[in-house]
């Protein structure tokens, strides 16, 4: 199979992703939105590692992985952190750091 | 050990005292600190007997040992180290200064018993001291510079002692503001000699002088008018001399140290030793015998009405001080001296009984509310008025020995200094009349409420007062403890009255004409070089004096005996009949007045308008203003794209992303 049709799905995901990370207000959801589009990225490096025929895509993958382990991790903590000082999580709430 | 170890030994007594008590006022338990303070003086007053001893082992004319510590600086032929000259001049001056620093540190220990500041007060009377011999032993101008700040530093916080009376602070910062003219006047002083003669040191310096300067040589005359308002700034002198009497705001018994007995006497010391760059220059030497003997008329009338016992004191001894300076102005450097230290012994005893009324009066100062304590306090009575007789300079008295040895000089050098003699007659009789007028009011008539309390064997003890503004006062650190202490129930204080009414009587002996003058013999190694070294009055032209003197004194304290005793009513009379001249001298020659109204008003205006327009208009306005506006535009863009929103970062890294993937997508096709 071309490898085409798997960047194809790879970049509809990502933009899927995308697109919930801009629109989406809840924080949940934006991480949720943040693991696709990291997923999505997976994607076409194990894409790429097979087109290629070397495994270091593979190994990129896993790592990609771990990260976004960690990353969900924290990701969540914070936001029950945040949900535990003020019920409605709002992403436009938290706005503090304006200049 | 020689001379000049003991010197040092002289030096780190008293420093060591102040840096034990001052770190340790925490753990040092009740009387403690003073006990401290005033063994590390006594040590140090048995230090300079040491370099006394040593001195008088060294022939004559190898007594003006230097020895230095280290170089400060060195470049060229320049150099100034920390150095000290200890000769005869020095000793002297040591001995005076710690043996009658000894005594008040002493007097001390009981008198300020209740104060909440104690280590704080003599943790700052160990740093006078050893500011003082630091002063007084210093071989080079930078010392004598070093220890001439010092001991303005010290007399600052030593008036601004109690910091919560208002009228303590600003006395204070009067003093200092004007001893530091005093200050700048001595540097630029030490900047011309260093300029013209190449060194600074003091013996090269005088050994010198007259290779680089002829006589009366412009720069030098304007030297030693410079050291002169050095001179005068420190021994509060015309026209500088409206520091002193507010200066009585501190504790009584700093009044008696410094304010009497020692700093202020620095004037007459720095005088005697320019003595060789003074007599190269005597148009500056007449000023300064012109200003004294303006001086010691000018505070002698003053104190004919002051009512404020410690003030009518202070200004007692701006006009001794008077005589000081006219004497060494006009080269009688032994009388000058020798009236220096009695003077020290009976004005520090006067203080310290004045010390004991105003305790037993519970903080009063005002003579009109005293009287009659004679009864009530037979010890401070006697001791006062042995001052007081010393100060008058009545026959026997030690005054009487020092002052007229002064003006019998004045009188033998003849021409315009016998006229200035002749009116220091003038002044003797003022000094005759308000001496006894003191002891009149506060000891005789009828006993005062306190006087009459004291007597019924109670000690009065009212609400603590400013005795300036009458304002009622805390007795918290920082104010006059509420305890008051008089001689007749405190033995320390006893104890360092009694020594010092005996010299009041017998440190005359020490230079009685015809018979012996030891002071003069001994300090002569520093004065030989004087032009004036053989010039002296004879004998009989002194016993003359003398007797010249003792009449005078003895005319005063009539006329006091009969204003304020035979006819009570004779200062009333004359106050009616001259109100003018009375409101003059009462408001002091409207000396105040006039600097109040040519110096600091005009200069607190300025300072307004510096605060107003260039530190607020022009400074923070346009300085401070204009830089935080261009910061704030420039950075606008900036801030505006730091919404907070995340969704709008993410959007903007997004876009960002696009844009690099766009370029690299067209530029690699």
């Amino acid at each position: 199979m071309d490898v085409t049709w798997y960047l194809v799905l790879s970049a509809f995901i990502f933009a899927i992703g995308v697109a919930g990370v801009i629109s989406r207000r809840n924080p949940l959801v934006v991480l949720l939105c943040l693991e696709l589009m990291l997923n999505a990225g997976n994607l076409a490096l194990i894409a790429f590692s097979r087109m290629h025929g070397s495994e270091a895509g593979q190994v990129f993958a896993l790592i990609v992985m771990v990260i976004a382990a960690c990353e969900v991790t924290i990701g969540l903590g914070i936001i029950v952190a945040m949900y535990r000082n003020r019920l409605p999580i709002d992403i436009d709430e938290m706005s503090e750091l304006r200049g | 050990m020689s001379a000049t170890s003991y010197g040092w030994l002289v030096l780190a007594f008293p420093l060591a005292g102040t840096l034990i008590v001052a770190l340790g006022w925490r753990v040092l338990p009740g009387r403690l600190p003073g006990w401290i303070a005033t063994s590390a003086i006594f040590l140090a007053f048995v230090s300079s007997i040491g370099a006394l001893l040593d001195l008088l082992d060294h022939s004559e004319d190898e007594r003006q040992l230097v020895d230095t510590a280290w170089t400060y600086a060195s470049t060229g032929n320049f150099k100034a180290g920390l150095t000290i000259l200890v000769d005869p001049l020095s000793v002297f001056m040591c001995l005076v200064v710690s043996g009658v620093s000894f005594l008040i540190h002493l007097y001390s220990v009981a008198y300020m018993g209740g104060d909440r500041g104690y280590a704080r007060y003599f943790a700052y009377l160990n740093f006078f001291v050893f500011s003082m011999l630091l002063l007084v032993l210093a071989g080079n101008f930078v010392i004598l510079i070093v220890g001439w700040a010092f001991v303005g530093a010290a007399s600052y916080l030593l008036i601004s002692y109690w910091y919560r009376r208002t009228t303590a602070v600003a006395a204070g910062i009067k003093a200092f503001v004007i001893n530091v003219i005093g200050d700048i006047g001595l540097v630029i002083a030490a900047f011309l000699i260093l300029d013209n003669v190449g060194s600074l040191d003091f013996l090269p310096v005088f050994q010198n002088a007259h290779d680089h300067f002829a006589t009366n040589d412009g720069t030098l005359v304007a030297a030693c008018l410079l050291l002169l308002v050095g001179a005068f700034a420190k021994s509060a002198q015309l026209p500088l001399h409206t520091w002193l009497p507010d200066a009585m705001e501190g504790p009584t018994p700093v009044s008696a140290l410094i304010h009497a007995a020692t700093m202020v006497t620095a004037g007459v010391y720095l005088i005697a030793r320019m003595h060789p760059l003074f007599e190269l220059a005597p148009t500056a030497a007449d000023v300064g015998a012109i200003i004294g003997c303006a001086t010691l008329l000018f505070a002698g009338t003053v104190a004919l009405v002051v009512t404020d016992l410690k003030r009518v004191i202070a200004y007692s001894t701006i006009s001794q001080i008077g005589y000081m300076v006219m004497g060494v102005s006009f080269a009688a450097y032994g009388a000058g001296l020798f009236h220096l230290m009695t003077h020290a012994f009976f004005k520090a005893l006067l203080f310290m009984g004045a010390g004991s009324v105003i305790g037993a009066m519970a903080g009063i100062q005002d003579m009109d509310r005293m009287g009659g304590f004679r009864r009530a306090m037979p010890f401070t009575f006697i001791t006062f008025t042995i001052g007081a007789f010393a100060l008058a300079g009545f026959p026997l008295f030690s005054g009487w020995f020092s002052k007229d040895e002064i003006i019998a000089f004045g009188l033998h050098r003849g021409g315009g200094y016998a006229v200035l003699a002749v009116l220091g007659y003038v002044g003797a009789l003022l000094t005759a009349f308000y001496s006894f007028r003191m002891v009149f009011r506060v000891f005789f008539g009828d006993p005062a409420p306190e006087a009459a309390e004291l007597e019924r064997g109670h000690l009065a003890h009212g609400e603590p007062m400013n005795p300036t503004t009458g304002e009622p006062e805390d007795t918290d650190v920082g104010f006059p403890g509420p305890e008051h202490y008089v001689a007749e129930r405190a033995w320390p204080m006893k104890a360092a009255m009694g020594p010092l009414a005996l010299l009041a009587i017998v440190g005359g002996y020490l230079a009685v004409p015809g018979l012996d003058d030891v002071i003069e013999k001994f300090l002569e190694p520093t004065f030989q070089d004087s032009r004036f070294h053989d010039t002296a009055p004879t004998d009989g032209a002194e016993v003359l004096g003398l007797v010249a003197g003792g009449i005078v004194s003895i005319v005063g304290i009539g006329l006091a005996w009969v204003v304020y005793r035979r006819r009570p009513g004779t200062t009333a009379r004359l106050v009616e009949r001259f109100p003018r001249a009375h409101r003059f001298l009462g408001r002091k020659w409207y000396f105040d007045e006039l600097y109040d109204s040519t110096v600091v008003r005009p200069f607190a205006r300025f300072g307004g308008f510096g605060r107003r327009v260039i530190e607020t208009d022009f400074v923070q306005g346009t300085i401070v203003g204009g830089a935080t506006g261009a910061v704030r535009a420039g950075s606008s863009f900036a801030r505006a794209i730091q919404t907070g929103y995340l969704r709008a970062y993410a959007l903007l890294l997004l876009l960002g992303v696009a844009g690099m993937t766009l370029y690299f997508l067209l530029n690699g096709s």
